[in-house]
């Protein structure tokens, strides 16, 4: 975890964007080999659209089938961790530079020598930074077997919320991947932190 | 009794139920936003059957993707078969998988050990 220092962000959100630096923008992701990349407001419509995007380029590279089966669904799982947070999020915060505005989210995935790697990344309420900070450190420190376990828990406990989340997104990540999540967050304003989740998929 | 077909999409499965021959099956994908809009007429179809006539009911899952949203719902599914065989009939499952998916195997499985309907597990080449 990290926080940036206000001068920092301040300092970036000055800098525009022209055409020189658009290159330099689309240099940097060709040189991380990102495959996709995205950074605005996620409708279900251009959600379906982003995972054809990636099943053709999985297919284009030729990925072994469990490779493909793995990156999908944790795609599904992050986009839809993105979906269902930016909506509940985007009626309690207001943007304070633009209240309609509905906080957008970004999402990477590149291609690694290993495998794959998905990143995500979210306007949350200051208030869900700690609870998510310690599910995330809770599942980051358990085995394959307590980690099923839980998850069985979890798929049976009865619970719902109204968007249709059952609490076991993160667990799924978690099972497919294999590897520790990595997460941070960076203070975005009084009320809000930006957070960033980075899921590593190896062949 | 209506049969019930919903045809599969990008994000949904199809859905076939035959009442005549009582068989009923779930293929593609699962993986919607809001999985208990998709469901809810799933579970009212099975509700009705539940107070019909027919004495058996076989239940073909051949999923390539499900969400973790879905899953909540296939268990709901078939909590409600569970419901159908206590009352007498004869409820069978059978989960198909493709040979190289483990996932898909493990997760019948866990279905499996969960609810009280026989759940049978078949390979396949491809779904």
């Amino acid at each position: 975890m990290r926080s940036n220092n206000l001068k920092d962000k301040n300092t970036l959100k000055e800098k525009k964007l022209e055409q020189n630096n658009l290159f330099e923008v689309y240099e940097d992701l060709e040189k991380q080999n990102v495959v996709l990349s995205f950074k605005g407001d996620l409708t279900p419509d251009l959600l379906t659209s982003i995972l054809q995007v990636i099943e053709k380029k999985l297919d284009i590279n030729n990925e072994p089938v469990p490779v493909k089966r793995k990156v999908f669904n944790v795609l599904v799982e992050c986009l839809q961790n993105l979906y269902l947070h930016s909506h509940k999020e985007g009626n309690k915060i207001k943007s304070t530079n633009n209240p309609d505005d509905i906080p957008s989210v970004i999402v990477m995935v590149a291609k690694n020598e290993t495998g794959y790697n998905i990143l995500t990344g979210n306007i949350i309420s200051n208030e869900s930074v700690k609870t998510m900070s310690n599910r995330l450190t809770e599942i980051n420190k358990l085995s394959k077997e307590e980690l099923k376990a839980l998850y069985l828990e979890t798929l049976t406990d009865g619970k719902r919320s109204l968007k249709g989340g059952g609490g076991l997104g993160f667990l799924e990540i978690a099972r497919k991947s294999k590897r520790k999540l990595e997460f941070g967050f960076v203070a975005y304003d009084d009320q809000t932190s930006f957070f960033s989740l980075n899921v590593k998929i190896t062949h | 009794m209506e049969n019930l077909f919903i045809a599969g999409e990008a994000k949904t499965p199809t859905i076939n139920f035959d009442y005549n021959a009582a068989e009923l099956e779930i293929l593609g994908r699962s993986i919607p936003e809001n999985s208990i809009e998709f469901y809810k007429p799933v579970n009212e179809w099975l509700e009705k059957f539940k107070h019909s006539d027919k004495e058996t009911l076989v239940m073909d899952i051949k999923l390539e993707y499900f969400n973790t949203s879905s899953s909540k719902c296939i268990l709901d599914v078939f909590k409600k078969l569970e419901e159908i065989k206590t009352i007498g009939k004869d409820v069978r499952i059978r989960w198909y998988f493709e040979s190289d998916d483990e996932d898909m195997e493990e997760a019948g499985q866990d279905f499996s050990a969960i609810i009280k309907v026989p759940l049978e597990l078949i390979t396949v080449d491809e779904l």
